[in-house]
């Protein structure tokens, strides 16, 4: 009895086994590749994010709180939240309209649109900088003007703030773009013909239907709003407790040897991304469930 | 996407002229015409001016690190990004799910604390560095700092490009070749790898686009030795910070240029591919 049973399971299982069997590798080409991939993972992934949390704390929880404590690293944690707040805003306000004007309607050069919205995110980041100071430095387009009006841009906060919307910029917009294209139009035309008005039905039918891919496009946006680095750095003038963001303010500390207090504050900026990568993980989820 | 005819279609829904006015201003303040401010300033250059910015010998060699060591860069990550891919996607091992939502990290760790945590585990006193150390590799402060930054970079664009694609590949494609007689080694390199080829070319062109541009992850690491180990962007910031306008802006375009050509060859291989995706 025991036997026939063992048989008819070996039997079932065979077919299973066997495709298996077909799409797989030996043993030893399978713990290879797996070997080499967590090296590769642990040495380029695992330990630079577990170097920022060992240096930061590398003189105790003491020096790492006073090194927080600084007056320089308060304004630059400010000066950070504050530019990734605007710059965020900025780009979720345009995101919405954008994705409304191109996912609900159809007109000549829509993929042309795409691709410039797309755009910042193939110059570097010292060029996102380089072309405001052509425009509002010293010797740049406006400069002349702006000093007439003693309006400043360049090494200020107007100037942090459209160097990071510039790199920023695509990354709401093309979070909603093919999600709304896929969505259609049909629940809009509904709302409509049932009488509700447009901003109603932005609201109560559009808003709804994209609020994972919009909170996605935003968490994103923020990591790098918050952590930009390269564009910020041309424009900001580093000044201290002024014009320094955090990363630029990491910078400082970091060519000054103070390493501890450098990696301190950059274990904000890697908690931060910790936080981000966990958060996409939930939305991840929650878009896959829809 | 579709290339139909561009109608317009009188639609129900409201707010067209509005919203399409409010994107191609907010579009133009933002990006267009400060990129076009660009085009303007190298335009105020005579050609023999512009050449001389960009043939002289510090540039050229600024270009060739920034390029090269991209490359190379890029390179690695293609054949490393494909080993991950392949055992992210078909095995199991301890820890898989982690290690998959570490694979962004680069995206999410600011790129300068990125540099000074690869500088320190790099330099020669760090974990890795002292480990080199005796074998006569030095990394930090010298090109093959670049180059690893560079990778840090890069990771995730092939592993993210390649992987949707290869979870949707479908199993009978390989069970055929098998019951065709190929062998495994055949089933891959003739079935999978043309399926997966145009995402790996895909991840490969976004990650050496990525690497060119690349500042905050390199300068720390690189040890910024004029023609050794410095890169372009950092020269731009060196010519501004000397005032150089031109020179800045003549480099600037050479880059910029650069990473337009590698859009409209990332543009094509997405269409490549989609087309490939919809025959097979």
């Amino acid at each position: 009895m025991s036997v026939s049973v063992g048989t008819l399971v070996s039997h079932r299982k065979k077919p299973a086994d066997a495709a298996r069997a077909v799409r797989s590798e030996p043993a030893l080409v399978r713990w290879t590749v797996v070997a080499i991939a967590i090296l590769f993972l642990f040495v380029f992934l695992v330990l630079p994010l577990a170097t920022v949390f060992q240096q930061a704390f590398s003189r105790g929880l003491g020096a790492y709180l006073a090194a927080l404590a600084q007056p320089d690293a308060l304004a630059a944690i400010q000066l950070t939240l504050m530019v990734a707040a605007i710059s965020v805003a900025l780009n979720l306000v345009f995101g919405l309209i954008a994705a409304w004007a191109i996912a609900k309607f159809d007109f000549p050069g829509k993929s042309v649109l795409i691709t410039l919205i797309d755009l910042p995110f193939s110059v570097s980041p010292v060029i996102s900088g380089l072309v405001f100071i052509l425009l509002f430095g010293a010797q740049g387009f406006f400069g002349r003007w702006m000093q007439d009006h003693d309006i400043q841009i360049i090494f200020a906060l107007p100037g942090i703030v459209l160097a990071t919307v510039l790199v920023t910029f695509p990354f709401v917009a093309r979070e909603l773009i093919p999600l709304m294209q896929e969505q259609g139009t049909q629940e809009e035309e509904a709302a409509i013909s049932l009488g509700a008005s447009g901003l109603q039905t932005f609201f109560r039918v559009t808003l709804p239907n994209v609020k994972w891919a919009l909170l996605y496009g935003v968490l994103l946006c923020n990591a790098r709003a918050m952590g930009e680095f390269g564009a910020v750095s041309v424009v900001s003038g580093h000044v201290r407790g002024e014009t320094n963001t955090m990363p630029l303010h990491v910078e400082i500390l970091y060519n000054e040897y103070q390493f501890a207090a450098a990696f301190a504050v950059a274990s904000l900026l890697a908690l931060l991304a910790l936080v981000t990568l966990v958060l996409k993980a939930v939305l991840e989820r929650r878009l896959d469930a829809e | 996407m579709k290339y139909g005819m561009p109608t317009l279609r009188p639609s129900v829904i409201p707010g067209f002229g509005i919203t399409l006015g409010l994107t191609l201003t907010w579009l133009a303040l933002i990006v267009l015409i400060p990129l076009s401010g660009l085009f303007i300033k190298t335009a105020e250059l005579s050609f023999d001016q512009f050449w001389a910015i960009v043939s002289s010998r510090r540039t050229l060699n600024a270009l060739k690190i920034s390029f090269g060591l991209s490359l190379a860069a890029a390179v690695i990550n293609l054949v490393f990004g494909a080993l991950v891919v392949w055992a992210l996607v078909r095995y199991e091992f301890p820890f898989k799910r982690l290690f998959d939502a570490l694979i962004d990290i680069p995206f999410a760790l600011p790129t300068a604390v990125a540099g000074i945590s690869l500088t320190t585990l790099f330099a020669e006193n760090g974990l890795l560095g002292a480990a080199l150390a005796p074998l006569g590799i030095k990394v930090a402060f010298t090109p093959l700092g670049i180059l690893v930054a560079l990778v840090f970079i890069g990771l995730p664009f092939v592993v993210r490009t390649v992987q949707p694609v290869l979870l949707d590949l479908e199993a009978e494609l390989e069970e055929a070749a098998a019951t065709l007689g190929a062998s495994r080694l055949q089933t891959i390199t003739r079935v999978i790898l043309p399926s997966i080829l145009p995402a790996l070319l895909t991840g490969f062109a976004l990650a050496f686009a990525r690497a060119v541009g690349e500042y905050g992850s390199v300068i720390f690491i690189a040890g910024n030795l004029p023609n050794v180990s410095e890169i372009a962007p950092l020269l731009i910031i060196i010519r501004l910070e000397e005032f150089k306008y031109a020179d800045a802006t003549a480099i600037a375009m050479v880059m910029l240029i650069a990473s337009f050509a590698i859009l409209f060859a990332v543009n094509r291989l997405q269409r490549w591919s989609e087309q490939r995706s919809r025959d097979a």
